[in-house]
């Protein structure tokens, strides 16, 4: 199915809910609200025609622009049946972002929520097991956010320190 | 059962027992942990603890110039660095229009497809020597040991290769490398019969490995496993066959998938064996470039400034442990704006807490083995 009528065919069942498509990019995108994120993913994965039934990947972006400030949530999904692809993209708020967990769907969802909440900070409603993936549990901040500013010191250890060769190059 | 014949005094107790698996552990392949939950031999659960080399890399990338980056992607995988260079810059240059020349392209291949055979011999290998058979593993490393040198030769380089660069390959292979390659692989095809005979055909291993830990074909999509993990559980797809990039239409190949081989559709022998089969077919893909490679420059020219035009795009390769996906945005500086990798360790390693349930902890080592996890890939 070209993304176009992919787009169509959401659209009649979700009208209001979906938007801002771009057909004439690598990957063809559309913008999904936050409320509606998991009906769109249930009906694009059970619906026959489009059969999503892999979530590729899902991951974030922190954009920092003024007037345009936002994490976006991206979810790539595919389908091997019918060889085509869709990207959906979920604007949040960067303060408190927080949207419905797609686990549900995809069991995949479930490791990747995981990391986009650890470095990103989204809060992901529903989630079975919303720890930190990769950083450890007592660690402060989200690192893959544009603001982030590094803790001076974990666990007693310094995490900036000025290197060596600076010094002796004076 | 016993309960009704003793008094309640007598009964046996049991509880669970929690124990850890690694993170220094010679069967986890690398800083991975499992926090097992037994009773005696049972396991009841297994869950994976990562993050023990979370490296940064996607954050790097935001700070890097495109080319400056191609290094980084290296220690995304060390044991298939070749693919991880070339899924960054297939993006790169999907997003900034760019060529690559044809002799480069076939250098890419020749350079992946030795990378495969590299990074699947250290799989089978350290599999063998997971189930207790050490003596393949050796076997595995010595052939790998070779490819190791012709890398060197290829690049200078022996693990973190830094070969593959926007708009083509760093050094061109010259004919000399090119007779060695092809020494090399009339030395490795009837290794991989011996390879057969010493493990694949055992019956202590075949026994091991047989009905574990079989993953459906539902399973597989739902934890999105890519790669030959994906193969194994009966899905024919193949990201060179299916979604080609580079010079791979050009070429034939064969896309093994699991049947089951000698148990279940999907265990632990299918995924094995699924690995096997393409070590031929990485050997048959190198025959034919090396006869087809064609003259002309190995890349082509590309601006230093490299500024490709704001804009986003997905790519994926068909790395040893399946679809590596690049996400890169690019908001038309100089500096990526993001850039996401998704490796085909992370969804295989989410899928290990669901199939360790109820099998013995031998067991839990033959799945770890046998879904070819990589730390560094993982954690990134």
């Amino acid at each position: 199915m070209q993304a176009q009528e992919i787009y169509n065919k959401i659209e009649k069942q979700f009208p209001g809910k979906v938007g801002l498509f771009r057909g004439d990019v690598f990957d063809p995108h559309l913008n999904v609200d936050a409320g509606a994120i998991v009906d769109v993913c249930r009906y694009l994965r059970d619906d026959a025609e489009t059969a999503f039934e892999v979530l590729s990947d899902l991951t974030a972006i922190d954009w920092t622009k003024k007037d345009d400030e936002k994490i976006q949530v991206v979810y790539h999904l595919f389908s091997y049946a019918k060889r085509h692809q869709i990207v959906l993209k979920v604007d949040l708020p960067r303060e408190a972002p927080r949207i419905a967990t797609v686990e549900g769907i995809w069991k995949a969802a479930n490791w990747f929520e995981r990391e986009v909440f650890d470095l990103f900070g989204v809060d992901f409603a529903g989630h079975s097991d919303l720890r930190r993936i990769m950083l450890p549990e007592d660690w402060v901040g989200h690192p893959l956010r544009k603001d982030y500013v590094e803790q001076e010191e974990y666990d007693g250890i310094s995490t900036q320190r000025a290197p060596l060769v600076d010094k002796l190059l004076k | 059962m016993s309960e009704a014949v003793y008094p309640e005094s007598e009964v046996f107790h049991t509880e669970d027992m929690t124990i850890s698996v690694g993170p220094q552990h010679p069967s986890t392949h690398g800083v991975l942990r499992f926090v097992v939950r037994t009773d005696g031999e049972v396991i009841s659960e297994a869950l994976p603890d990562v993050g023990y080399l979370h490296r940064s890399i996607e954050k790097i990338g935001e700070k890097c110039t495109y080319h400056g980056y191609v290094p980084y992607t290296d220690r995304a995988d060390y044991l298939a660095a070749m693919f991880a260079n070339q899924g960054f810059c297939m993006a790169a240059e999907k997003l900034g229009a760019t060529e690559v020349t044809r002799r480069g392209e076939f250098c890419r291949v020749i350079a992946c497809e030795l990378n495969r055979i590299a990074s699947h011999l250290i799989s089978v290998g350290t599999f063998g020597q997971d189930i207790g058979a050490i003596t393949p593993f050796l076997h595995a490393l010595r052939e790998r040991e070779t490819i190791n040198d012709l890398m060197e030769e290829i690049c200078g380089a022996r693990l973190t290769y830094n070969y593959i660069r926007i708009g083509g390959v760093g050094y061109d292979i010259t004919p000399q490398t090119c007779d060695k390659i092809l020494v090399f692989l009339d030395h490795f095809d009837p290794i991989i019969d011996e390879y057969n005979r010493l493990l694949s055909y055992n019956k202590i291993y075949i026994e091991r490995l047989a009905n574990v830990a079989a993953i459906t074909k539902e399973d597989a999509l739902q934890y999105n496993l890519v790669g030959p993990n994906l193969r194994a559980s009966g899905v024919k797809w193949d990201i060179r066959r299916d979604i080609p990039y580079s010079v791979y239409p050009e070429l034939e190949f064969e896309v093994p998938v699991g049947h089951g081989e000698k148990g279940t559709l999907g265990d632990c022998y299918d995924r094995y064996w699924v690995r096997i089969q393409e070590l031929q077919e990485s050997s048959k893909i190198l025959r034919q470039c090396l006869k087809m490679m064609p003259k002309g420059p190995a890349i082509s020219k590309v601006p230093r400034k490299f500024k490709p035009p704001a804009g986003e795009v997905y790519v994926r390769v068909e790395a040893p442990r399946g679809d590596m996906g690049y996400y890169v945005v690019s908001d038309g500086t100089e500096y990526a704006y993001r850039v996401r990798i998704r490796t085909g360790s992370f969804t295989a390693m989410a899928i290990i807490d669901k199939l360790s349930r109820g099998i013995m902890v031998a067991d839990l080592i033959a799945l770890i083995a046998s879904l070819d996890v990589d730390a560094p890939e993982i954690d990134r």
